[in-house]
C-alpha cells in the first residue's frame, strides 16, 4: 500500500500526487518510471516519475485522466492508498554537459520532460524549454519549468496563451536562431514526438523521445510494449523507455498502441456513466431530505 | 507441532491383503475431469482428481517394492511408498506430512509436476501395466488437508539470528524460505510482481492451477515466519549489494525464473493482435482479462487463433485462448507431435478441447491488413530430420511448400530467456552466454553468499525442478551460514548431486 500524502488539481483532467515510496525515492534518476495499479480490479500502468523527496521518501507522479484507469487515479484523494507502486524502472536518460538541449513537452508530457531538464541543467548544459499545450488552461509546471530551464517557450494550439501553434513550430525557430543545438529531448504525445523527429532528422539533431506504448508488468516479461527501433525489436520497459527518435518506428507504434482501442472506450464510457448516476443519486438523496 | 511419524512401511500384507499378482491386474484409475464440452467454457480446474474410493483403489496397486525406484526418479526424493502405505492405513494427514517432509508445496507439485517423466515412468509396474498414479494420489492427499483445513507449520529449529533473501516467489523461492525458515533462519521473501507465486501465478492458468491453491501454499510458508515484501524489484527498487551492506542479509538465493519472451524474429510479429504466451497468460491469470469488464485490463483474442509452440506454455496458451471464445483455435508446431515437449496429458486435454494440431509447420510470416491487424500467417511445412544433440529429430525446411491460414490473433509460445536485470546489476556474478546464472553443483554462484536455481540457472525448466534445486540451495545455505557464524558445517558431503 503506497500512501498518498498530497495530492493538488493541475489543470482540468491533470493532477500531481506525492506518494510515501521511500525505496523508490532514494533510487529513481530522471527519465525513470513506476508501474502503478491503484486499485484491486485495476490495470497496471507506467507514470514517469516527475520528481522524488528522498527525506520524505515520497515520489512525485503527475497523471492525465485519459481513460478509464487515469479517471480512477485522478478521482484518488490525500490520505487514500495505491495498491501497488513498483520501480523505478526503465533506463534513466543519459545526461551529461552537452551544450545547448531543447527539452519539449507536450500535454502530461510537460510533466516528464520536467526531470530531465532539471537534470540536463545540473549537468551545465543550456536548456531551452518548450510547453505545448492545447489551450491556456493545460498548460502545466510552467513555473517549474522556468526555474530549470535558461528560457521557455509556450506554445497553444488555439492561441490562448504565448505562442499560437504546435511545439514543432517554436522548435523551428530556435533551430533558426541558435547554430549549435546539441539535443533535443520530446515528450509528449505520440505523434508529436514524431513531428519532432522529423523536424530535427534533416539537421542530424541529437533526439530522444521517451516512448509510450502499452505495458503490463513493466519488468520485460510480457513483451507487450515492443517496437521496432532501428530494425530491432526493443522492449521500451527494459531497453528504454528513450530511444533515438530517428530510428523509431512511429507507424508501427501508433497501430500497436491503437489494439484495444474499443474496450478502452466502453470501459471509460461505463465508468463516467456510473460517476454521473452516483452523482445524480447523490442529488436525489440531497432533494430527499430537503423535502 | 507436527507429531512424529515412525511408520513401518513394510507392512505389507496387513494394509494390503491383495498380492503382487492380484495388485498387477487393478487397471490404473482415471481422476474424475470435467467434459471437454463444459470446460471450454470456464476456467474451472479440469481435473477433480480422486474421491476417497478412487485414491484407496489406486493406492492398492502399489508393490512396495523393496527397492523402491520411484523415490529415485522423483526430483525431490519423496518416500512415495511411505505415504502410499499411510494412504492405506487411512491416515491421510500422516501421509501428507511424509510428503512435506521432503516437498513443502505437494498440492501444487500435485497438480503441475511430469510425474510421468518421473517417478511414474519408473514404476516397475508400468513395464508391463500402467504405472501408479502417483501425482493423482499427491494431489488426493494435498486437497484432502486443505478441505479438512487440518495443516500445522511443521517445527522449526532454533532461531539462528541470521537472515536470508529469497529473490522471486516462485516454486524455487517458496522451498528456499520453507527448508531455511524450518532450520531457523529469517528469510524474506523479494516478489517483483504485486502476488507471489511467480509462475505459478502469472503463468500456470486457472484450470490447471487454481489460483487459490497457490495463495494457500503461500499462506503455509509464511506459517513458517516468512516475510513476503510484493512490489520490489531486487536490481532496481533494491540491489544485491544493498541487501548485504544495508540491511544485512547474510545469504540471497535468486529464484527469479525466465520471464523474458523469446520471439520468432520474422515479419510481421509487431502486428496489433501478435502476443507473447507471457502476455497472454499474464493478462488472464494475473491481471484476470478474462473478467473484463469487471477487472480493467482487456485482451482481444480474436475469431482465429494460432499459437505457435509444442510445449508446456504453448499447451497452456492454446487451450486458454479456446476459452475465451474463438472460432477456430490452432496450434502450430515445427516438429511433430511425438517431439512435442509438452506433459501428454495436457497435449490430450488440447486434443479433447478442440484445437486443431497442424504439426511440422513453421511459420515464416506474419500478414497485416492495412489497420496493422493480423490477417494471416504464412507457413512452410517441414520433414523430419536426423536426431539433434538432444536426441530430438531436427525439422527440415521442405522447398514450395508455403501455405497461409487466415488468423486474427498470433500467440508465440517458445520459449523464454532469464531477464537479465539482477545480472546487470550485481558485480561478480557471473552468467553463461545465454543470460542464465552459473551454479556449481551446490547451487552457488561466483559470487560468496549468493546462491541460484530454478530457470534463473538452467534456462528453461519445471516447477519441480525448481524445487528441487531449492532443497539443494537450502542444504549449501545452511552450511555456508553455519561455517559464517563459526560452527562447523553439517552436511555438505551429504547434498545431493545430479
Amino acid at each position: 500500500m503506497f500512501k498518498i500524502v498530497d495530492k493538488k488539481d493541475l489543470a482540468p483532467t491533470l493532477s500531481r500526487f506525492d506518494v510515501e515510496a521511500p525505496f523508490i525515492a532514494k533510487k529513481r534518476k530522471a527519465g525513470n518510471f513506476v508501474i502503478v495499479r491503484a486499485t484491486e480490479t485495476g490495470e497496471r500502468i507506467p507514470l514517469t516519475i516527475v520528481d522524488s523527496d528522498t527525506e520524505k521518501g515520497t515520489i512525485t507522479l503527475i497523471v492525465q485522466a485519459i481513460g478509464k484507469t487515469t479517471h480512477i487515479i485522478n478521482s484518488m484523494e490525500e490520505g487514500e492508498y495505491f495498491l501497488d507502486v513498483v520501480g523505478p524502472l526503465g533506463h534513466p536518460t543519459p545526461i551529461d554537459n552537452f551544450g545547448t538541449v531543447v527539452c519539449i513537452g507536450g500535454g502530461v508530457g510537460t510533466a516528464e520532460v520536467y526531470p530531465i531538464a532539471e537534470s540536463l541543467k545540473k549537468a551545465g548544459n543550456r536548456v531551452i524549454g518548450i510547453i505545448g499545450a492545447r489551450s491556456k488552461e493545460l498548460v502545466i509546471l510552467e513555473d517549474e519549468m522556468g526555474q530549470v530551464c535558461d528560457e521557455v517557450i509556450v506554445t497553444t494550439d488555439d492561441g490562448s496563451y504565448g505562442m499560437k501553434g504546435f511545439v514543432t513550430d517554436a522548435l523551428k525557430d530556435i533551430m533558426n536562431a541558435e547554430q549549435d543545438i546539441k539535443g533535443v529531448y520530446a515528450i509528449g504525445p505520440m505523434q508529436m514526438m514524431r513531428a519532432v523527429a522529423d523536424v530535427t532528422r534533416s539537421e542530424k539533431i541529437k533526439t530522444y523521445v521517451s516512448l509510450n506504448p502499452i505495458m503490463m508488468d513493466g519488468t520485460g516479461m510480457c513483451g507487450a510494449c515492443r517496437v521496432t527501433v532501428d530494425g530491432e525489436m526493443k522492449f521500451a520497459c527494459v531497453d528504454g523507455p528513450e530511444f533515438d527518435a530517428h530510428a523509431v518506428n512511429f507507424d508501427e507504434l501508433l497501430a500497436r498502441n491503437n489494439t484495444y482501442a474499443d474496450q478502452e472506450k466502453m470501459s471509460l464510457e461505463a465508468f463516467l456513466q456510473e460517476q454521473e448516476c452516483k452523482v445524480h443519486d447523490a442529488q436525489t438523496e440531497q432533494y430527499k431530505y430537503k423535502d | 507441532m507436527r507429531k512424529q511419524n515412525n511408520t513401518n512401511t513394510k507392512t505389507n500384507g496387513k494394509v494390503n491383503p491383495l498380492k503382487p499378482s492380484e495388485r498387477m491386474k487393478i487397471p490404473r484409475h482415471m481422476p474424475i475431469e470435467q467434459g471437454a464440452e463444459i470446460r471450454i467454457a470456464n476456467f474451472n480446474e479440469v481435473s477433480q482428481g480422486f474421491n476417497y474410493d478412487l485414491a484407496l483403489e489406486e493406492a492398492k496397486r502399489c508393490l512396495e517394492c523393496k527397492n523402491p525406484v520411484c523415490v529415485e526418479g522423483c526430483p525431490v526424493n519423496i518416500d512415495i511408498p511411505g505415504f502410499i502405505q499411510l494412504l492405506l492405513e487411512k491416515d491421510y494427514q500422516a501421509a501428507i506430512e511424509k510428503i512435506r517432509e521432503a516437498n513443502y508445496l505437494p498440492a501444487i507439485c500435485g497438480r503441475v509436476c511430469p510425474q510421468e517423466n518421473l517417478c511414474e515412468i519408473v514404476c516397475l509396474l508400468g513395464k508391463k501395466r500402467e504405472p501408479v498414479a502417483i501425482g493423482k494420489l499427491e494431489r488426493f492427499l494435498a486437497d484432502y488437508e486443505m478441505a479438512h483445513g487440518k495443516f500445522t507449520p511443521p517445527a522449526k529449529a532454533e532461531s539462528k539470528n541470521q537472515k536470508v533473501a529469497v529473490i522471486g516467489s516462485g516454486p524455487g523461492g517458496l522451498t528456499v524460505a520453507a527448508e531455511l525458515a524450518q532450520r531457523g533462519y529469517d528469510v524474506t521473501i523479494y516478489e517483483a510482481l504485486h502476488e507471489p507465486g511467480g509462475v505459478l501465478i502469472y503463468g500456470i492458468p486457472e484450470f490447471r492451477l487454481p489460483k487459490h491453491i497457490v495463495k494457500e501454499e503461500v499462506d503455509r510458508v509464511k506459517a513458517l515466519g516468512v516475510e513476503v515484501k510484493t512490489n520490489v524489484i531486487v536490481g532496481r527498487t533494491i540491489t544485491i549489494d544493498e541487501l548485504f551492506d544495508e540491511l544485512g542479509y547474510d545469504a540471497v538465493y535468486l529464484g527469479t525464473g525466465a520471464g523474458s519472451p523469446n520471439f520468432l524474429n520474422i515479419p510481421g510479429e509487431n502486428l496489433s493482435g501478435v502476443y507473447s504466451a507471457s502476455e497472454l497468460l499474464t493478462r488472464v491469470n494475473l491481471m484476470k482479462a478474462y473478467k473484463f469488464p469487471e477487472y480493467d485490463t482487456p485482451m482481444k483474442i480474436g475469431k482465429r487463433v494460432a499459437v505457435i509452440g509444442g510445449g508446456d506454455v504453448a499447451m497452456d496458451a492454446v487451450r486458454t485462448s479456446k476459452r475465451i471464445g474463438p472460432e477456430k483455435t490452432f496450434l502450430l508446431y515445427r516438429r511433430s507431435r511425438e517431439e512435442m515437449p509438452a506433459r501428454i496429458e495436457e497435449v490430450h486435454h488440447a486434443e479433447e478441447e478442440g484445437i486443431e494440431f497442424h504439426i511440422l509447420t513453421n511459420p515464416v510470416a506474419i500478414h497485416g491488413d492495412e489497420n496493422g491487424w493480423v490477417k494471416s500467417i504464412e507457413c512452410q511445412k517441414m520433414r523430419l530430420g536426423e536426431p539433434d544433440e538432444k536426441g530430438r529429430r531436427r525439422p527440415i525446411p521442405i522447398e514450395g511448400s508455403n501455405f497461409t491460414i487466415d488468423v486474427d490473433t498470433v500467440v508465440v509460445a517458445i520459449g523464454q530467456s532469464p531477464n537479465p536485470v539482477i545480472q546487470q546489476t550485481t558485480p561478480g556474478l557471473e552468467t553463461t552466454k545465454w543470460g542464465t546464472i552459473i551454479v556449481d553443483e551446490n547451487c552457488a554462484t561466483s559470487r560468496e553468499g549468493i546462491y541460484a536455481g530454478g530457470d534463473i540457472a538452467r534456462g528453461g525448466a519445471t516447477v519441480i525442478q525448481a524445487v528441487a534445486d531449492g532443497k539443494r540451495a537450502s542444504v549449501s545455505i545452511d552450511d555456508y551460514l553455519t561455517v559464517k557464524r563459526g560452527e562447523k558445517k553439517k552436511h555438505i558431503e551429504k547434498a545431493p548431486v545430479e
